[in-house]
């Protein structure tokens, strides 16, 4: 199936889960990643259990703080 | 070498003062040009912390600016914020946090109100380096 993963069509297995995905495209420290499916934040609980599906677009985002 | 317009500069520096006490924060997107990068639009985002020792972006917020961004051609270059009491250099909390060492991460500090001072700097692991920073008059150029 094809998906959209930050703006670029991906071919990828059917069923693939998020967790699945995080994986696939090497994203770097994953606990402090933001998953959207379809403008939707997924939780980090579902990410190994949450399917994606044809033409889900998907958008990783990153933690970003700090302090003085 | 990071640039970023006069205009840019003072839209960052009237957002951090009017959200003082607290901590302001956002993203940078623009071009690059091999390692030298051009700012061409500052992001102005809600700080969830809502203190004036710690920033966190709204994921939300996050999301609208990233399409933004890919809408009009740039690339996310990076994250600012400021520091209402203290200078213009990474906090132990900054480096900790800051996970991409190809981002820029401008801090404005506020220590003196009448000079806030920019900086931009690149973070891997505990090591900050101080990045070529340039304010631009874009107007003259363009």
């Amino acid at each position: 199936m094809k998906i959209t993963v930050s703006g670029e069509v991906k071919e990828v297995k059917d069923e693939l889960t998020i967790a699945e995905l995080i994986e696939l495209e090497n994203v770097e420290t994953p606990q402090y990643v933001s998953v959207s499916v379809n403008d939707e934040f997924a939780k980090s609980e579902d990410f190994k259990t949450q399917k994606l599906h044809e033409g889900d677009i998907v958008e990783f985002l990153y933690f970003m703080g700090g302090g003085q | 070498m990071i640039k970023i317009s006069k205009q840019d500069y003072k839209k960052i520096v009237d957002h951090a003062v009017a959200q003082l006490p607290n901590e302001a924060c956002g993203l940078i997107a623009g071009k690059t040009d091999g390692a030298d990068k051009r700012i061409e639009k500052v992001y102005l985002l809600t700080n969830t912390d809502q203190s004036r020792e710690h920033f966190s972006l709204d994921p939300k917020e996050q999301l609208a600016a990233i399409k933004d961004m890919r809408s009009l051609g740039y690339i996310p270059l990076g994250n600012w914020h400021s520091h209402p009491e203290t200078p213009s250099r990474p906090s132990e909390e900054d480096k900790r946090l800051a996970y991409d060492k190809n981002a820029s991460y401008l801090i404005l500090s506020l220590m003196e109100r009448e000079n806030p001072v920019l900086n931009s700097f690149h973070i891997e692991g505990t090591d900050a380096k101080k990045e070529e920073l340039i304010i631009e008059d874009r107007s003259e150029i363009e």
